[in-house]
């Protein structure tokens, strides 16, 4: 196993600089200027504008600026926001602890929801429930995350003014207080992300049960005398999750990612939303960091699906 | 010269008691100026300042509770230098001060001056060559240092420093600055300028403490701690800054006016979308003041239906306006398109010109889009309707530009689209993706149908159309289009630089990287001298008189067409009381606010 990880993490190396290459030229050949802004505002001489534009090397060629931030980057610098002249770590750490927190919490949600109903569904094929867990999942995945937030919102903040709907990072009460304003502000938009995704999953773990229930070891299984439970979970659903397991792995990422739209209808300070501002600002450095952990955390994460296989499933082995 | 005239006979109306004050500025900014200017020209002529002070009724320092703002654009730096917009100037605002600011009526008011320089006071120079101000004593930073004359010494370096790359360096870099003693300071200009109040003025002058940002000027301005902690002399102290999200502040107990500030502490939240956020005003009151809610009137009667909260509209310089393209969008000459010699196939006559701003259904526009938030306007500046500028007017009358198009040799074809000389009357007209302006686009295109001519309806997305990308058909600037719409933002108060729009050197083309401010490229010898005259103009009232006159020259020669003038709408809860001022940024005047028991 050592040589299979050390041959992974190889190859890894020439993916991301194939992906940062893209990136870059991508962000490079994309319309727009960071300092927009600026024009519209006459009482900024263009001359202001050009020293801009000078000082951060957006005039040099795209090679040149690509192999200075290349180069910067590998010896950990980052660089720095154009807008906001703050270092880009600096930026991106900040929202660390808000997109764990409201995302992962979404994606536990979201598994909570998805295992248990998904098992049974398949345990118990067409029967009422099934049939209920399934119409609520098509629902739920055809529902896009911009219409159910703006419903929540009317309906839990306008109409019955229980929950706030803008999320406020920086609560400054303590104790059971601050915990409770912390759970009023969270729920609406871990909802709408959890049964979102919760959906989708309801419907891969039905399947991949299905495909297992019908093999011959669950019929041996239960033809010596195993108690139901015993069979469904030592010895259906341990094989069902296998394919579960990539793909809550490679949903990992978004966890990092942030979630875009929810971030902004909800005011989330995630990494979602520093995303999307700094594309809309053209602010390059932020948005080529933010991509670029993206995509390791990608490809880290498809590596830990992988080992998660052979865990999963001693057959498989790596060479 | 007429308007000088005018204006002058204006002047003495106010001198002798008939005219308020104010009804004379509103004039003035009927027809082109602005409000600082306006009292400045009566600064000048030794007419005092009348302040109409903002009832400051809280008889304590704090005990306000905690004050809650929302910017749907987050502000993503708190160094008033290196101020993106708006929504960074206003932010830095909260813990910077300048020595002075516009109050609403146009006056100049001390912040942390001790008095605004006049001729009485000995603070302008009979030549109009320098202003010297005297600044507050006993005024502190928020770490405890004095504040003197040092400070603006520095923070004019500092700005005028092109290492720093400061957006602010246009107002510092040709004026010179010295200290006279600790607590006066001296402007000098090159030459003789009437309009003096820019430097360590609003929201260009907020002034930076050198103790503090003394080891990082230049290029290594970039690395000083205090751009995210900031250090001013403002009614707040800071907290906490997330760039691009939150900025929390706390009461300065040591601020240098008395019984002020009123809240305990103050958080801005950054981000969203201008609905929502009108909806935490209006709506739900889960905060107390949003900044600038371009959202349609008639969205926010239905919010205030819920009695949380109210819009809250303070007039300004905005203008919606119509650019019409003289040159030729879509033929190269000499190598690109639009460019200066080219002439458009239809706009290069007068007539058409003035065909098309007769179909421009300003007065519907009003009612139907904008409601409170736009005034219908024929001058390039805001107005209300009872001081019309005697020079323009607008009127909607599809007959009359279809009789125009006519004698001009536009006839209706089969189609009833208008041909000349086998010349389709077909028109490309573009502005940004934006709910309010695509249904402008439609009530125009509506009457130019009726008149005869094809209009095809084009949007940009806003970061596109709006940015200098050379490399982007679609910019504003290069206007590869025969007609264009979009705000013009008058944020300056003093109207020469924003009247520099229409000279031949700035004409927006390949060779300034379309980086020229004259975008409908219309050029005009008259318009030339004019300006140069202005220019070179000391006497402020016959200045002010040349500057009408460049207002309306290009609205006479229908190459603009102004829509809507466009006042600055916020959401306020019913108990704040906040002091707001079109001429200055939201957060000028944020000592003054308090909450009503």
């Amino acid at each position: 196993m050592g040589p299979y990880l050390l041959r992974r993490l190889l190859i890894a190396i020439p993916s991301l600089l194939g992906i940062s290459v893209v990136l870059f030229t991508v962000l490079a050949l994309a319309p727009g200027d960071p300092f927009s802004e600026l024009a519209l505002n006459p009482n900024v001489p263009a001359e202001v504008r050009a020293a801009l534009r000078a000082k951060f090397g957006l005039d040099d060629p795209i090679w040149q600026r690509y192999f200075r931030w290349l180069f910067a980057m590998l010896q950990g610098d980052w660089g720095f926001s154009f807008i906001s002249r703050v270092d880009v770590d600096t930026l991106i750490l900040q929202r660390v602890p808000t997109t764990l927190a409201v995302i992962g919490a979404s994606q536990l949600l979201a598994l909570c929801i998805a295992l248990p109903a998904g098992i049974y569904s398949a345990v118990r094929p067409y029967s009422w429930f099934d049939r209920i867990a399934s119409t609520l999942a098509f629902v739920g995945f055809s529902l896009p995350t911009f219409f159910t937030g703006l419903l929540l919102i009317l309906l839990f903040s306008i109409k019955l003014g229980w929950l706030p709907f803008v999320y406020r990072a920086d609560l400054t009460s303590t104790g059971l207080t601050w915990w409770s304003e912390q759970i009023k502000q969270t729920i609406m938009p871990v909802m709408v992300l959890g049964l979102f995704q919760a959906a989708s999953w309801t419907r891969y773990v039905r399947s991949s049960m299905l495909d297992v229930v019908r093999l011959d070891f669950v019929t041996t299984a239960r033809s010596k005398g195993l108690s139901e439970w015993w069979v469904v979970m030592k010895h259906v659903v341990r094989n069902a999750l296998i394919p579960v397991v990539t793909l809550v792995a490679l949903t990992m990422p978004q966890v990092f990612g942030g979630a875009i739209v929810t971030e902004q209808i909800f005011r989330v300070p995630g990494i979602g939303s520093l995303l999307i501002d700094a594309i809309l600002r053209n602010d390059t450095p932020v948005i080529m960091a933010v991509t670029f952990v993206f995509s390791c955390l990608v490809i880290f994460f498809n590596l830990v699906a992988d080992l998660l296989y052979g865990w999963l499933d001693p057959r498989i082995s790596f060479r | 010269m007429q308007e000088e005239a005018q204006v002058r006979a204006l002047i003495e109306q106010v001198r002798e008691g008939k005219l308020p004050r104010r009804g004379f500025i509103q004039q003035m900014v009927a027809v082109g100026l602005t409000a600082p200017m306006a009292s400045m020209l009566l600064m000048h002529e030794g007419i005092a300042q009348t302040q109409t002070a903002f009832a400051y009724k809280p008889t304590k320092r704090g005990g306000g509770g905690p004050l809650k703002i929302l910017y749907w654009q987050a502000s993503t730096s708190l160094q008033p230098h290196f101020a993106n917009g708006t929504k960074d100037a206003d932010a830095s605002r909260i813990f910077y001060e300048p020595l002075a600011s516009w109050d609403n009526d146009g006056h100049l008011v001390p912040v942390l001056a001790a008095e605004i320089p006049s001729r009485e006071n000995g603070g302008l120079s009979a030549d109009g060559k320098s202003v010297t101000w005297k600044l507050k004593k006993g005024v502190t930073w928020h770490d405890g240092q004095p504040f003197t004359a040092d400070d603006c010494l520095f923070t004019w370096e500092f700005s005028r420093d092109p290492a720093a790359a400061t957006v602010t360096s246009g107002v510092y870099k040709d004026v010179t600055v010295v200290k006279i003693d600790s607590h006066t300071i001296k402007v000098t200009f090159a030459k003789a300028t009437p309009f003096w109040a820019q430097a360590f003025v609003a929201g260009e002058g907020m002034i930076i403490p050198k103790h503090v940002f003394g080891a990082f000027t230049g290029a290594k301005s970039r690395e000083a701690p205090a751009n995210l902690k900031p250090v001013g002399t403002g009614p707040y102290k800071i907290v906490d800054f997330k760039p691009g999200d939150t900025i929390r502040g706390e009461i300065n107990m040591n601020y240098h006016q008395a019984n002020k500030p009123h809240f305990d502490s103050i958080e801005v939240k950054g981000g969203g979308d201008a609905a929502s956020a009108a909806r935490a005003v209006l709506q739900t009151g889960e905060f107390d003041f949003a900044w600038n809610l371009a959202v349609e009137d008639s969205v926010l009667k239905r919010m205030e239906d819920g009695g949380k909260g109210r819009a809250f509209i303070v007039p300004s310089g905005d203008i919606e306006f119509i650019q019409i393209n003289i040159t030729d969008p879509w033929n190269e000459v000499e190598g690109e398109r639009g460019s200066i010699k080219s002439k458009h196939f239809a706009f290069s006559d007068p007539a058409v010109r003035e065909a098309m701003s007769y179909l421009v259904d300003r007065k519907g526009i009003q009612d139907n889009i904008y409601g409170r938030t736009g005034f219908a306007t024929s001058n390039f500046v805001n107005a209300p309707s009872r001081f019309k500028s005697p020079n323009t007017k607008y009127e909607f009358n599809v007959d009359k530009a279809a009789a125009l198009l006519e004698g001009a040799g536009w006839k209706k074809g089969a189609d009833g689209v208008r041909e000349k000389g086998g010349k389709k009357l077909k028109l490309v007209y573009q502005t940004s993706v934006n709910a309010l302006r695509q249904k402008e686009q439609a009530v125009i295109k509506q009457a130019c149908q009726k008149a005869g001519i094809d209009v095809e309806l084009k949007q940009v997305t806003a970061s596109v159309f709006f940015s200098s990308d050379v490399g982007n058909p679609d910019t504003y600037g290069k206007f590869w289009a025969d007609m264009q719409m979009y705000t013009t933002t008058m944020t300056q108060p003093d109207p020469e630089r924003f009247m520099d729009q229409y000279l031949a050197r700035e004409a927006s083309q390949k060779a300034n990287k379309w980086a020229g401010r004259n975008i409908s490229r219309w050029t005009s010898d008259e318009y030339e001298k004019t300006y140069s005259a202005a220019e070179s103009e000391l006497d402020p009232v016959k200045r002010a008189g040349l500057l009408i006159r460049l207002n309306d020259l290009p609205i006479q020669a229908n190459v603009i067409v102004p829509i809507a003038s466009r006042p600055r709408v916020y959401g306020i809860g019913t108990k704040l009381a906040a002091q707001l001022s079109g001429w200055d940024g939201a957060t000028s005047a944020l000592a003054n606010w308090y909450r009503e028991a």
